[in-house]
């Protein structure tokens, strides 16, 4: 299909919105009626067609206003793109990655023409032609991790691996859940998720490493994680944090639907084949609180899921305050029926809300 | 008493041993006020190895309490420097000189050891070769999120920003690389509610 990209915000006027079809194919991450932390990592060879897991890198309406939105960031504080100088190899590997990738999977919005090391990347919905010699830092505009993630959604930490650790050594990093690729670049995988509450404790990160350390070439791995954003800001960075963290008190009964947001995050892990490095990707997915609920089944599951959930992550996660405004929105769409096991959305399986 | 038991914290927040001789080609110590007090137990221990020791010591208000008996062990090099800015060129070309198995000592103030150990793992000295202890204040080095501004000797929760003026609560999350812990605007969602100001680990 052709996308129709769409001409919005994620700031200011926040003009974002979800298509029909975005929000039928929103990656749901609540596989069953409640929610604790998981290992829950799965192969990544595609899924449902259409559906966000359906090729490599998922290409979507806002693609164009993202790259916007991140060009913005950037120029407000380059910080949030950085790599340490031995991981510029690996910002190649990245870059093959996602032009190989992107042109097999999006023919028809990209081409790569390559000619020995000469290259040719051409990004029509972006407009862009360019022609650089492969390994030629010199020949792009920007180093390899930077020029090829400005044109590709979600962020990308790309991490070196050795002394059985995983290393956040490079990153590209304007989308996060409220984290820091300037102070946490250098840490190990310990390091860099000792903020996070209870998984420690629960064992979680130790099973996780262990899983990524083996993630092998051509056998990419995904998860999907979740947290909740007032308003569909892309940039809720710590660096912004006493910019944009007054926004989450603007929240009321009235307002609740249109401007509580899920966030959720795609997140892939590929083995780059020269610097054995890992990349993941963390492409984040926004959806307004009443366009989730034209889905019965997630209206009822997210409302169980928002009010059983431990007060340590939901404080975590930023929304504790908010959390009666967004029950009292969400029990209205929860009719206490049954719902289906897995994520998708089951339409036309799955009874319409009784009232 | 110039030690202190940090209670249990997070992953990335560093942790501290206790100097011991060890033998090596080189031998580098550094340290700030009370953390004299670890390189004199070192001292004490193996009064020989002084002989080949180079001594970097910054007083930080402690007067010559310490100068004195530091002195008096007789390492084979004593500089004495005013700030840990003052002697940081001189600590490169020390570090850049170590030979292979060189033994480095860092003691004193969070602040100090973190910065001297980011430079010296920087410029390629292995991690195993680095004992650290901390002694003396328990003030922290603390980046804010917001400014990237760096606050030395932070000993209140929150404090203000010495950059940008942001009133910042101390976050145990540390980077290795900056050698600081991480301040976060405390009143983002409540500006102007910040709470009064209460000494770290008090």
């Amino acid at each position: 299909m052709t996308i129709q990209f769409n001409d919005e915000t994620f700031r200011d006027d926040y003009t974002f919105r979800n298509s029909e079809w975005a929000i039928k194919r929103f990656p749901f991450p609540f596989h069953e009626d409640s929610y604790m932390y998981s290992v829950n990592m799965e192969r990544h060879r595609g899924g449902p067609d259409g559906s966000v897991y359906a090729k490599r890198f998922d290409v979507d309406e806002h693609y164009i206003a993202e790259m916007r939105d991140r060009a913005l960031v950037l120029a407000d504080d380059p910080l949030r793109c950085q790599s340490l100088p031995h991981m510029t190899l690996a910002g190649w590997d990245l870059l093959e990655l996602i032009m190989v990738s992107k042109s097999e999977d999006y023919p028809d919005l990209f081409e790569l023409h390559r000619d020995g090391t000469t290259w040719r990347w051409v990004n029509k919905p972006l407009g862009i032609d360019d022609t650089f010699t492969f390994m030629d830092e010199a020949s792009l505009p920007y180093g390899p991790m930077e020029y090829i993630t400005r044109q590709t959604q979600g962020d990308f930490a790309v991490l070196d691996q050795r002394e059985n650790n995983l290393w956040m050594d490079a990153g590209m990093v304007t989308t996060q859940a409220d984290w820091s690729l300037d102070f946490d670049i250098g840490m190990n995988f310990f390091e860099w998720h000792a903020p996070v509450p209870l998984a420690h404790e629960m064992g979680v990160f130790k099973r996780a490493l262990k899983f990524l350390l083996n993630v092998q070439q051509d056998s990419p791995a995904r998860r999907l994680n979740w947290t909740m954003t007032v308003n569909p800001l892309l940039d809720t960075s710590p660096e912004n944090y006493h910019k944009w963290g007054i926004q989450k008190t603007t929240l009321t009964p009235e307002n609740v639907g249109r401007k509580q947001h899920l966030r959720v995050e795609l997140q892939t892990f590929y083995r780059l084949p020269r610097s054995n490095a890992l990349v993941f990707p963390i492409r984040c997915y926004l959806i307004a609180l009443e366009d989730l609920v034209t889905v019965p089944k997630w209206g009822r599951r997210l409302h169980r899921v928002i009010r059983d959930l431990p007060a340590e992550l939901a404080t975590y996660k930023g929304f504790i305050d908010n959390r009666p405004i967004i029950l009292d929105y969400l029990s209205r769409f929860d009719d206490g029926l049954p719902t289906s096991p897995g994520i998708w959305p089951d339409i036309h399986s799955e009874p319409p809300l009784q009232t | 008493m110039s030690r202190f038991h940090f209670p249990p914290s997070i992953h990335s927040r560093p942790v501290y041993g206790t100097l011991a001789p060890r033998a090596g080609a080189a031998q580098i110590m550094l340290a700030d006020a009370e953390g004299a007090e670890a390189i004199l137990s070192v001292a004490q221990a193996d009064p020989e190895l002084m002989r080949r020791a180079h001594v970097i010591y910054i007083p930080k208000g402690t007067g010559d309490r310490f100068t004195d008996p530091l002195r008096a062990a007789a390492p084979d090099i004593l500089h004495i420097a005013p700030s840990y800015g003052a002697c940081t060129q001189r600590l490169h070309r020390v570090f850049s000189a170590a030979p292979m198995g060189a033994q480095i000592y860092l003691a004193g103030t969070e602040g100090l050891i973190g910065q001297a150990m980011a430079l010296a793992l920087q410029i390629g000295i292995p991690k195993s070769a680095i004992q650290t202890e901390h002694r003396g204040s328990v003030a922290r080095r603390v980046q804010c999120v917001h400014c990237k501004g760096i606050t030395e000797d932070v000993m209140t929760d929150p404090f203000q920003c010495g950059h940008c003026g942001l009133n910042l609560f101390v976050r145990d999350h540390y980077s290795r690389r900056l050698a600081a812990f991480q301040g976060v605007c405390i009143d983002a969602e409540d500006p102007g509610n910040v709470p009064a100001p209460v000494e770290l680990y008090s």
